[in-house]
């Protein structure tokens, strides 16, 4: 039998990058709010610099996400592809903010009018057939505000290009208007970051460093960046790079208003006879428990988030929660970041240290920031040039079919090479189709019995030629840069993503879309689901900031409107 | 320096092992005393001392088919100490009782194929051919070639390569990359707790640390 809780205002489930946001805007209004959050506090002194540890899987071994990794199919009449062993996203109080990398982006204008911006300068029929993609339901001028409260409350480094339409070389020309320039300078260039810099200007592009949730000065109680490297993919023992752990949650808990129970693992979300939410279930230490709430979030992840819908079974919602008009899961994407380039040069570039956020950027093949009208894809690019390299990494990279795989001249080949090589990131608009989606896998399931999440999705035509463009434009710089080798990487296949989107996509219409344009579904007003699996575009570049500013709206939305939306509120 | 320290604590009394002559006859090359730096000596002495001391987890005669593969995977030679000197097989060791415990049933299979394919090939274990012969045996398993394998002899190529390299260019905490051998191979400049911009600059190669990230005392320890 479960034990049930005293009622609550706002259930959180999953105290990550969203959840964690969200929680401050409502417990500052005075609202009494729990996370949920299926994992614990995660211990600084944990996060040693220490190549081995993360080889062997910390922290991705631990975690509730390993036991749940999704199946993955090209598409409905495929077999399923090989199932991932391994699943980097977080489970712990911060969630995957832990860890992650920290690129900071707002995404561009362009993103929130993909169709009518296309249409408007090419014509409709440039909408990849089968393409499921819509507007936003606003633009980038809604969101302005959240990105710069966002950007305010967890910290983040970089340089405005374009304040109020008032352009500076130094920042990012192609970005949206923004109200004021960030509130830390960004992260510190470096002899590679310069070089690469310079080579950008001599194409006639423009670089610029890159915004970083990862103090570039003391900020807020926390210490500037020692940029001592292992970032990727590791949490910072010093607290500058900036997670909810150590910046919107602790401010959180402060109002006395929030707290989070950890290792509470939420298991499904449930309905009252009017087919509102009514609270979650969940298990702690082998116990089930009910926690009642004027409203649900749901911010676990795009997979989690879907899963938890579709396992929410009722007599209101009989295929799911919210899924009465068949949506859940669909509209599904996840970023391209494959099709790599990697180049080798004939001298040392000295990477070692640093972070990940810490690089250069071009933006002139992002997005529609270059004429589309004699090429075949829409969407573009943004590439990106950084940070730390590690030496067990190094020391296995590869031999670029200049030298055997060991024995002596190996070895000669690594001492000469180790520091030489670098692979660009490149991120690239990806766009939802009709046959890419989420739903239940129909035998694998995870420890609990619960089914995982299967994916069916793979790159169309866009994705590919796109990705091809890219990686001649990546090699153009690389070569500026007097790169005198290139390697170029396929595009692989469209599976488990540390970006994945869509699933509950936002929008007006309740026949194409689970959440309103407040992050509300459509269907149980009283439930918000927070995480890229609201957002129907993905841009060129990381979704975290744009998932914290629609949690900051979504929350706020729920301030101002508490009376209509927690009607039974008691 | 700490690392001096750590380093004492897990050594065992000198024994005796191959005299540096023996070395440079089993490498089949004439180097003159100046081509070995003055580190590589005192590494190699340490590495033969190293060959006494017990293993934890592998048999006498599996450590020492190990030891020879490792000391052809990364061999010492004119760029400098090789993964035998910087102890990669006393990390594999250790590590197969600890965090690679599920890699022993690989390991014990393994290399009595490999000594297995190296008697029926060439009528000698592994560990006493020639250099030449081993290398060939070593390519014959890489390419798939070699028979007598659990599987195909590559994946456990792949495996023991692997390793070699995670005890050679790992923090030394774990038991490998001794005296800072991998990282001072490669450039990597060490563990780290607070970078300097001067050390993110290209032309100036930055001083090694020497350090691991344990010496620092700051952080919880990783599982051996
Ligand atoms: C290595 C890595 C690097 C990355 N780098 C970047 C980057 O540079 N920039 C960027 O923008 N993005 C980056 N990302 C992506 C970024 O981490 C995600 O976009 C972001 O964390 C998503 O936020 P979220 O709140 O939806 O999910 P998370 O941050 O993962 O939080 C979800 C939380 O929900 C909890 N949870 C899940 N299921 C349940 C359940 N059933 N019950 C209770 N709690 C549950 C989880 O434990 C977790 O704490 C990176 C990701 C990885 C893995």
């Amino acid at each position: 039998m479960a034990t049930t809780l005293k009622k609550t205002n706002v259930v959180i489930v999953g105290a990550g990058a969203a959840g964690g946001v969200a929680a401050l805007p409502l417990a500052q209004a005075g609202f009494d709010v729990i996370a949920l959050e299926a994992g614990g506090w995660v211990n600084t002194r944990d996060m040693a610099p220490d190549e081995l540890r993360y080889i062997r899987g910390w922290p991705a071994k631990l975690q509730k996400v390993n036991d749940e990794i999704p199946t993955h199919r090209p598409n409905a009449s495929s077999p399923n592809t090989p199932r991932l062993t391994d699943h980097p996203m977080m489970n712990g109080v911060g969630g995957t903010s832990i860890h992650y990398w920290g690129q900071s982006w707002r995404l561009n204008p362009w993103d929130f009018k993909v169709v009518s911006e296309t249409t408007r300068r090419y014509g409709a029929s440039r909408i990849p057939s089968g393409s499921t993609v819509e507007d936003w339901p606003f633009g980038y001028d809604e969101l302005e505000p959240y990105y710069d409260s966002v950007e305010r409350e967890i910290g983040i480094s970089g340089k405005a290009g374009n304040i109020k339409g008032t352009m500076d070389q130094r920042g990012n020309i192609f970005e949206g208007p923004r109200g004021r320039d960030y509130p830390m300078p960004p992260l510190r260039s470096t002899g590679f970051t310069e070089k690469m810099s310079a080579a950008a200007r001599t194409l006639g592009w423009h670089p610029f460093p890159g915004p970083a949730a990862v103090t570039s000065q003391s900020y807020q109680g926390r210490p500037a960046c020692v940029y001592h490297g292992y970032c990727a993919g590791g949490g910072c023992h010093v607290r500058s790079k900036s997670s909810t752990a150590v910046s919107t949650i602790p401010k959180a808990q402060a109002t006395g208003r929030f707290k989070v129970v950890t290792e509470a693992r939420v298991t499904t979300i449930a309905v009252d006879k009017n087919g509102r939410a009514s609270g979650v279930n969940y298990l702690k230490d082998g116990q089930e428990y009910y926690q009642p709430a004027d409203v649900v979030l749901l911010a676990t992840y795009t997979y989690e988030n879907v899963r938890t819908l579709l396992l929410s079974k009722s007599p209101a919602y009989p295929n799911g929660l919210s899924n009465n008009h068949s949506q859940v899961g669909k509209h599904y994407f996840s970023h391209n970041q494959t099709a790599r380039v990697t180049a080798l040069f004939p001298f040392n570039i000295n990477t070692w240290y640093g972070t990940p956020s810490q690089g250069v950027a071009v933006d002139n093949w992002a997005d529609d920031n270059f004429d589309h009208s004699k090429l075949d894809f829409i969407g573009g690019g943004n590439m990106w040039v950084y940070h730390e390299r590690r030496p067990i990494a190094a020391a296995s990279m590869s031999t670029w079919g200049r030298a055997p795989e060991w024995g002596s001249t190996w070895k000669a080949f690594i001492k000469e090479n180790a520091d030489r090589q670098n692979t660009a990131y490149i991120q690239k608009t990806t766009l939802p189709y009709e046959d890419n989606y989420l739903d239940l896998d129909p035998t694998v399931k995870d420890r609990l019995g619960f089914p995982v999440i299967r994916i069916t999705a793979e790159y169309k035509d866009n994705e590919r030629k796109l990705a091809a463009f890219m990686q001649t434009q990546m090699e153009e710089w690389y070569r500026a840069a007097d790169a005198i080798d290139i390697q170029k990487g396929d595009i692989g296949d469209m599976t488990v993503s540390t970006h994945a989107y869509g699933g509950t996509r936002m929008g007006d219409n309740p026949e194409t879309n689970v959440v309103d344009r407040w992050g509300f579904s459509h269907e149980v007003h009283n439930l918000g689901i927070l995480g890229a699996s609201v957002m129907g575009t993905s841009g060129a570049r990381n979704p975290t900031l744009t998932v914290q500013a629609l949690a900051w709206r979504t929350a706020e939305h729920l301030v101002k409107s508490w009376k209509t939306i927690a009607q039974n509120a008691g | 320096m700490a690392y001096e320290f750590e380093l004492k604590k897990i050594s065992e009394p000198p024994q005796p092992g191959f005299s540096r002559r023996d070395l440079l006859k089993r490498l089949g090359v004439m180097v003159g005393m100046a081509a070995f730096p003055p580190v590589l000596l005192q590494t190699r002495t340490r590495a033969q001392t190293a060959a006494g001391e017990a293993f934890v987890s592998l048999t006498a005669p599996e450590a020492e088919t190990l030891r020879a593969i490792v000391a052809r995977l990364i061999p010492a030679d004119e760029n400098g100490p090789g993964a035998l000197e910087a102890r990669a097989d006393r990390y594999i060791d250790r590590a197969l009782s600890g965090a690679l415990k599920s890699q022993r049933p690989a390991y014990t299979l393994g290399l009595a194929a490999l000594n297995a394919y190296a008697q029926s090939s060439k009528r000698v274990p592994f560990a006493k051919l020639s250099l030449v012969d081993q290398d060939a045996v070593l390519t014959d398993v890489q390419q798939n070639r070699a028979t007598g394998f659990t599987g195909n002899s590559g994946q456990f190529f792949n495996l023991v390569r692997t390793h070699t390299i995670q005890g050679t260019f790992s923090d030394p905490f774990y038991g490998g990359n001794a005296n800072f051998i991998g990282w001072d191979l490669i450039g990597y400049p060490g563990a780290r707790v607070v970078v300097t911009a001067d050390l993110q600059r290209m032309n100036v190669k930055p001083a090694a640390s020497r350090k691991s990230a344990y010496d620092y005392g700051m952080f919880s320890k990783g599982e051996l």
